[in-house]
């Protein structure tokens, strides 16, 4: 099989990695996210019409009718629309809109509303906040304890790239960031680590095979060694991925791109970032030491 | 020998598949749209001759009838088409008038024998087959004025039984403050009422002219008030919830003070919330006599005529928490009227106040307890801010005639509607501390469905695609994989089922991707495999040796996504709990088909074979 010098070319991958990072945390300082309901309180109201309907005439049937603040978009199809209003909330203000729409003649019916009040929003901000750190917290904290420490470094530091990158992307393009998107999120840090593990697993296996001291060729041969797995996987759940993206309704469409985006961020970090940063932190044969002990070990197993 | 498995392995996996075709099937048969009748009172039962009306009025109506099972004080009705559902409804409730509840409902369609082992299909979350969704928030300090008021007006009436003379008596956060004229009647006084409320801090303070004693709860009382105001506020809201006749309700505590309900197949959206969140309530008060002291009086205006008044005793003779039981009915001239029974307690005490009063007026005050929300301006932000205010007004007041006792009735109230609500509301009680609605969502009936068909459209493609990804890339051993997945599909969905986990959306999704990131596990297998063929390695103990040294890869990289899982469990709410779920269960199940299962394929079929060449 070809072998493929990652290694001597990850200088690119700094550099591509760096530019990548800069912009998303550029975005993410200036225009922020575009938080969803779940996080910033407020309502929302769908509902959908017999026949596609002008935005702006919904808009003015609604200022007329006293509400402030009002942004119409569709949904999904012409026909569906999606109503938000930043007020406080007000019992049946879903019938109400649907009631005031009506007038107009057209048939609408109510899809769905809802309201979170901001209190709620703001608790579930920084619970999620503390969430994704606890997560980031404990993986660490298992890869040190499997691996070394070293490893448990640049493990942290792939799948901080990783979630930057994916929150850059959303507050880029302004997406919607939704608690969907968040599960989405955390649910790439699992993913990552996942690609990452099996890639040090190999890494950490040939350290102690072979008898070479120069790393960057033993993280070469680790790399290219799971590079099939890696892409198959990859491969794998990217397809079901886009099956879900493509058929899986409006309501989890972004979870699934923020899913597309994590998996193909997330493939090429456990690839390049997570080894290529073990050789910034120069991780050498002697960090492996405490471990040979273990490996005998396991070779006596049958 | 390589590659062989002890018979006990092979049987071990069979049971297991087994089970779980077992426990996944239920979820093969799809529920029927049905409409559940049950009596609204305890000795009121359908008859034969009403669910004959019931059918026949159905059958007019040109709506096929599935089924009609018996059921506990009811019976369900099954449909054959779900869009029937509404009508059925409303032909059902005018046939049958008041006196039983009618709801939607989708009904298990589960055989009986599957039903005898116990196996049910999965329960849909509300963004699968629509409904309400309400997260209500329990205004703890509220709850603290609210024992302190009731404690003030005990202190009051021991107070003035012992002749002791007080000024005033005010709450302040969490204090009770009592002003007398002198340290030698707050003394007294203070001697008293700390027999009686061993509990609090009590405290003199300097207060102008006259001396002032301090009660502050204790922290151990703030929790233990604020738990039970939680449970109760819990206990009355099932109540209600399930006077409204709601198929399969949720009502759960969240957090040390929220309180989620989950209303499957609502749509009426407003009048699900008047019954949830009402706080309306009952005080009966004797009317003032002309030479009661001020301070022992309030006036209260009619609650459909402002412009009259009362004036009132400040102290209560029950409140509506004595009913034991309330129904709607008419007088004589077809007015609505609550019919009331009191509890023991409830009834003496209206019997011996009642006694002694003959000839003077009682007053019903309709009492409700809300809060407005509105936007301020605060910091140069947007806040909400909540104001609490208390609608009272008199709804009747009357003559005793003559003693009262246990049961009596009350007029005065402005439609029918209103008389059933307040009945409702007396039979389930009161809250025991506001609440006021911090989220909502509805989710209409189509989006649901939409939701389920669109779900599992990606879960049989998802399948599809990977089924093919692997056949292409690993031939016979893709096979084998695609076993596995498949074998890995019905165990997860039995697992959900048995733990009666509830499918959202996003557990729906997580499901997707467990079938992408199942087959991880045989893909690192079969790479090794590959890998060490390549190495020359004979293909018996190649075989072996993938397996043997992928495990340790597979352990790491599951264990850790499990880790993540469990936090993501942790931290979330609702749907994101459902995508935590499966996708855990998900990891479980998938190392146990991509390892175990996978192997004893391989090893039933390839094991100790002489196999020339392996197609991977």
């Amino acid at each position: 099989m070809r072998q493929l010098d990652f290694m001597g070319k990850r200088r690119y991958a700094f550099i591509v990695s760096g530019i990548l990072l800069l912009v998303s945390i550029l975005t993410l300082l200036f225009q922020q996210l575009n938080l969803g309901l779940d996080f910033t309180g407020g309502t929302l109201v769908e509902v959908r019409y017999a026949s596609a309907p002008a935005l702006d005439t919904i808009r003015q049937l609604l200022e007329n009718a006293g509400f402030r603040d009002v942004s119409v978009q569709t949904f999904g199809t012409a026909n569906e629309i999606l109503v938000r209003l930043q007020q406080a909330f007000d019992p049946g203000v879903g019938n109400q809109v649907t009631d005031i729409l009506r007038q107009s003649g057209d048939s609408v019916n109510l899809v769905r509303a809802e309201f979170v009040g901001a209190q709620v929003g703001g608790q579930l901000r920084d619970q999620s906040g503390l969430g994704m750190l606890v997560a980031l917290g404990v993986v660490m904290l298992y890869v040190a304890f499997r691996f070394q420490y070293k490893f448990a470094l640049g493990a942290l530091l792939a799948l901080v790239h990783d979630v930057i990158i994916v929150l850059g992307v959303f507050s880029l393009f302004q997406i919607e960031f939704d608690l969907t998107v968040l599960a989405a999120i955390l649910a790439v840090i699992g993913y990552s680590l996942n690609d990452t593990i099996i890639v040090y697993d190999r890494i950490r296996e040939n350290i102690r095979k072979s008898r070479i001291d120069d790393m960057a060729v033993i993280f070469n041969d680790s790399i290219n060694q799971t590079l099939a797995r890696t892409l198959a996987t990859s491969g794998t759940t990217l397809l079901v991925l886009l099956a879900l993206l493509i058929l899986g309704g409006d309501m989890i469409h972004n979870f699934a791109l923020a899913l597309i985006i994590g998996v193909g961020i997330g493939t090429y970090s456990s690839i390049y970032v997570a080894s290529a940063l073990l050789l910034a932190i120069k991780l050498e044969r002697e960090d492996m030491i405490p471990a040979k002990k273990e490996d005998a070990e396991e070779e006596e197993l049958p | 020998m390589l590659n062989r498995y002890p018979l006990w392995k092979y049987l071990l996996i069979l049971v297991v598949l087994i089970v779980g075709l077992i426990y996944a099937l239920p979820n093969l048969y799809p529920e029927d749209p049905a409409v559940q009748i049950s009596s609204s009172r305890a000795n009121i039962s359908l008859d034969e001759r009403q669910l004959e009306r019931v059918s026949s009025a159905l059958d007019d109506a040109g709506i096929t009838v599935k089924r009609i099972d018996d059921e506990a004080n009811g019976a369900l009705i099954r449909l054959a088409d779900a869009e029937d559902q509404l009508k059925a409804r409303n032909i059902v409730n005018e046939t049958l008038g008041d006196d039983f509840t009618v709801a939607l409902n989708l009904a298990e369609s589960t055989p009986g024998w599957l039903e005898s082992l116990g196996a049910a299909p999965m329960n849909l979350g509300l963004d699968l087959r629509g409904g309400v969704h309400f997260a209500l928030e329990v205004d703890m300090e509220a709850a603290l004025t609210q024992r302190l008021e009731v404690n003030a007006s005990a202190i009051r009436e021991s107070l003035r039984s012992e002749r002791i003379r007080y000024r005033d008596t005010t709450i302040e956060g969490r204090t009770l403050q009592l002003t007398f004229a002198n340290e030698d009647d707050r003394s007294k006084a203070r001697r008293i009422i700390s027999r009686e409320f061993p509990d609090f801090q009590y405290e003199d303070r300097e207060a102008g002219r006259g001396a002032m004693l301090a009660m502050t709860l204790t922290e151990q009382q703030v929790a233990e008030i604020q738990d039970y105001a939680i449970n109760q506020n819990l206990t009355t809201l099932r109540n209600r919830v399930n006077e409204l006749g709601v198929a399969e309700p949720l009502v759960q505590r969240q957090g040390p003070s929220r309180i989620v309900v989950e209303l499957p197949g609502v749509q009426d959206t407003a009048a699900a919330k008047r019954v949830v969140g009402a706080t309306a309530n009952l005080e009966f008060r004797l009317q003032a006599r002309p030479d009661t002291p001020e301070n022992e009086t309030e006036t209260i205006a009619f609650r459909n005529d402002e412009n009259r008044s009362a004036e009132l005793m400040r102290d209560v003779i029950i409140t509506g928490d004595s009913v034991s039981s309330a129904s709607r009915s008419f007088d004589e001239n077809g007015r609505p009227q609550v019919n009331i029974n009191l509890d023991g307690t409830g009834g003496t005490l209206m019997n011996r106040n009642t006694r002694s009063n003959i000839g003077r007026a009682m007053a019903v005050i309709y009492i409700d307890n809300q809060t407005r929300t509105r936007m301020v301006m605060k910091d140069g932000e947007q806040v909400e801010e909540r104001v609490p205010y208390t609608e009272r007004g008199i709804i009747s007041l009357a003559t005793i005639q003559s003693a009262l006792g246990n049961s009596f009735r009350i007029t005065g109230l402005d439609s029918p509607t209103e008389a059933e609500e307040l009945a409702l509301l007396l039979r389930s009680g009161s809250l025991a501390a506001p609440i006021y609605f911090v989220a909502e969502r509805t989710i209409g009936p189509s989006l649901g469905k939409a939701n389920i068909e669109q779900g599992v459209l990606s879960v049989q493609i998802g399948l599809l695609l990977v089924v093919l990804f692997m056949l292409i890339r690993y031939k016979a051993f893709g096979v084998v994989a695609n076993i596995a997945l498949t074998i890995n599909l019905v165990l997860l969905m039995a697992a959900l089922s048995m733990l009666g986990a509830t499918l959202t959306l996003p557990g729906i999704a997580g499901i997707v991707l467990t079938l992408g990131m199942a087959v991880d596990a045989n893909v690192l297998i079969f790479e090794r495999i590959r890998e060490e063929l390549r190495a020359k390695m004979p293909i018996q103990q190649a075989i072996h040796a993938g397996y043997e040294r992928a495990f340790t890869s597979i352990i790491d990289g599951n264990l850790t996504t499990l880790l993540v899982a469990v936090i993501l469990f942790s931290i979330g709410t609702g749907p994101v709990k459902g995508f935590a779920v499966t996708l855990s269960l998900g990891i479980l199940t998938s190392m146990f088909t991509g390892i175990l299962v996978s192997r004893a394929i391989v090893n039933l079929t390839l094991g100790g074979k002489a196999v020339k060449k392996l197609w991977i």
